[in-house]
């Protein structure tokens, strides 16, 4: 098992014929991932990667069967496409474009309440290296050789760090399950609590690694739910010690501007719900092996 | 992106906020001629930079003949203001507001923030205006009123009135609160800002409401479709690294440390300033190259770590996902070739094998690491003249 995505998972990708979708859903297909097909307004009917191209999502569900998307589509026409998305049924959207405006991601998240919960969406990102389920299936940019099939479910902010936590552990003969990025942007898709939930009900997965960032109360609500509902061991990690206040690092998120937001705070918040909290970003893997001993 | 309190006030007046009457002058002469336009018997003279604090520190004076606006706008032009939010470097003046003096009965507070834990606009009120709101939301939690928007329907008029009637407002002043209130938020939604406060908004012997402070900032994401606020930016209140960096594409921010990074993701960028903390040195910047970083790119990365002229050490971090280690490792030879001070590298993932091999090949006294404990002792090393 795994979250989110499998090997029979069938794909689509929107936006499919610009140059780094195409890249990239080429780098999936090799993954073994099952893209079924790719929508861009306008070139429906057109064959791209030897699969269909569709001008609508909803024609792209009906004709393939499609559960989950990429989407590759520039930040003002963002929005629209998540919401098409969600309202063609696909059960999961993943959203690699850094840029969104946050007003627009608070839409798309108003816009998702619409569906009961069973038939809702779930949109990964915006601003991540999206979704791999090893040797199954990958739904993003990672660097897919990275990372070992395991027993870790792994859900990070950032990209990089994540991969540098798949590489860390892979150096030490640990797998994951899946690897989530939720993305830097002050509004996500979908929390680090959404996917702490999925792991823990994920047979496979016997431990977690979190890895979280200044600003925003997310990491703070995630580890209060980790030493209330889960039985899993949860290994944390905030970056951003060295970041002065009110300066944005980056990502549109990763900003302090209120109390609770710093890393050594959320630090101690993990620790005091009983999280591993790692002591260094140089020692992800190793802590993963500590907690996975207690598990 | 922040703008000054007289483009707030502009952009806000033009969404029915009633603002006093004010000019913008960048001379002691334009700011005489101002005030004899707008006419009165008392005017405030307020230094334009983009911080708050500016009347503890001499920012706001109180004038009662053109000769003290001339004296008030000739001590504040060019002088470097300091107070407690722009840090001990200060910020210069480059141009000052003058506006009609306004009498007041009550100062409110009146806020709209983006708030990530709901992920909606709240609309933040206290009786308790003049002071700022950490200071109202420690001494005075009580006083604080709030409202949540559903972003399907906006903002709805009885919120803005039970905002209105909690603040202790008259019949007169409530409908007047109302429409600032209302005017706010949609300036807030129309133009993509990410805050708006009016501290204090006051409430004047003749029973007007006027906001006579007024701050906005602005979704950087968002500028692409507000062109007419992307014109409001003021390129002297920036750092000129950051809006270099910003040219090519490049994040960076300034910080005090003696150690240039140059990584890719803002997360990495983050973890590997805390190991250089952890390995006993201090970063001397933040700067993610992002996602497909060319030989230019790397280049004009190192060009700007090297303008800080307290930087002894470099180190670059690469975890290749979209970028090709072989790529940046083609722009880290280039510019190692007239490098100062000494370079670690450290790369990993797509092409790791190949970028490596060119680092080697250069010829160059690039220092490598496999892993990030390793690239960070050594950087540090380095940097205080260690051999490694």
């Amino acid at each position: 098992m795994s979250i989110l995505i499998d090997a029979d998972t069938p794909v689509i990708v929107q936006g499919f014929t610009g140059d780094k979708a195409s890249f990239h859903a080429r780098e999936m297909i090799s993954y073994g991932t099952k893209v079924v097909g790719g929508v861009t307004p306008g070139k429906g009917g057109q064959t791209h990667l030897d699969r269909p191209v569709f001008n609508t999502v909803k024609e792209a569900v009906h004709a393939t069967g499609a559960e989950a998307s990429l989407a590759f589509v520039p930040p003002p026409f963002a929005a629209d496409a998540l919401m098409e998305a969600a309202d063609a049924g696909l059960k999961l959207v993943c959203i690699i474009t850094d840029g969104i405006p946050a007003q627009d991601m608070m839409r798309v998240k108003r816009y998702l309440r619409r569906y009961p919960k069973p038939k809702r969406t779930t949109v990964v990102g915006p601003n991540c290296a999206g979704i791999i389920s090893a040797g199954k299936a990958m739904l993003g940019i990672m660097p897919s050789n990275i990372y070992l099939r395991g027993n870790v479910g792994v859900v990070s902010r950032s990209g990089t760090l994540g991969y540098e936590a798949g590489a860390q552990m892979k150096e030490l003969g640990i797998g994951i399950t899946t690897s989530v990025g939720i993305g830097g942007d002050p509004i996500n898709g979908s929390s680090f609590l959404d996917h702490l939930m999925l792991f823990e009900r994920d047979p496979e997965t016997k431990a977690v690694i979190m890895i979280g960032e200044i600003g925003g109360p997310q990491e703070a609500e995630a580890a209060k739910w980790v030493r209330e509902n889960m039985s899993k061991p949860v290994v944390g990690y905030v970056a951003g010690l060295t970041a002065p206040k009110g300066r944005r690092m980056g990502h549109a998120g990763a900003i302090i501007s209120a109390e609770g937001d710093t890393a050594a705070e959320k630090a101690e918040i993990m620790r005091s719900y009983g999280l591993y909290v790692a002591p260094s970003p140089a020692e992800l893997g190793r802590t993963v092996a500590l907690a996975l001993s207690k598990a | 992106m922040d703008i000054h309190e007289y483009q707030a006030k502009a952009l806000l007046a033009g969404f029915g906020v009633s603002v006093p009457q004010g000019g913008v002058a960048y001379s002691p002469e334009q700011a005489v001629f101002v005030a004899t336009e707008i006419g009165g018997w008392h005017w405030a003279v307020k230094a334009q930079i983009h911080a708050g604090g500016r009347g503890k520190s001499g920012g706001v004076k109180l004038c009662r003949t053109y000769q003290e606006i001339a004296a008030a706008a000739k001590a504040m032009l060019g002088t470097t203001l300091v107070t407690h939010q722009t840090g001990p470097a200060g910020k210069v003046v480059h141009r000052v507001y003058v506006e009609k003096a306004e009498p007041y009965m009550r100062a409110l507070y009146l806020g709209f923030v983006l708030d990530r834990k709901v992920e909606r606009i709240r609309v933040i009120a206290s009786a308790e205006g003049g002071m700022e709101i950490e200071e109202i939301a420690q001494q005075k939690p009580d006083t604080l009123l709030q409202q949540q928007v559903d972003p399907a329907v906006g903002l709805q008029a009885f919120q803005a009135r039970e905002l209105a009637f909690g603040l202790g407002l008259n019949l007169k002043q409530v409908n007047q609160a109302v429409t600032t209130i209302m005017g706010c938020y949609r300036a807030f939604r129309d133009l993509d800002a990410t805050m708006v406060e009016i501290n204090p908004l006051v409430v004047t012997k003749d029973n007007r409401v006027l906001a006579l402070d007024a701050k906005m900032s602005f979704d950087d994401n968002a500028l692409f479709r507000r062109p007419k606020i992307s014109e409001m930016r003021d390129p002297a209140e920036e750092d000129p690294r950051e809006a270099q960096a910003a040219e090519f594409g490049l994040n960076y921010v300034g910080l005090t440390g003696q150690i240039g990074c140059i990584i890719n993701g803002a997360g990495l960028a983050m973890a590997t300033m805390d190991m250089i903390k952890f390995a006993g040195g201090e970063p001397a910047n933040f700067l993610d190259v992002g996602g497909g970083a060319s030989p230019e790119r790397v280049a004009a990365a190192f060009n700007l770590v090297l303008s800080d002229p307290n930087v002894k050490a470099i180190l670059v971090n690469i975890f290749a996902g979209i970028n090709r280690c072989d790529w940046v490792a083609q722009g880290v030879v280039q510019a190692a070739k007239a490098l100062r001070v000494p370079l670690v590298v450290r790369l990993a993932g797509t092409n790791v094998e190949e970028g490596r091999r060119l680092v080697r090949d250069s010829g160059l006294p690039i220092i490598t690491a496999d892993t990030l404990a390793e690239a960070a002792q050594k950087v540090v090393a380095a940097a205080s003249g260690v051999a490694s």
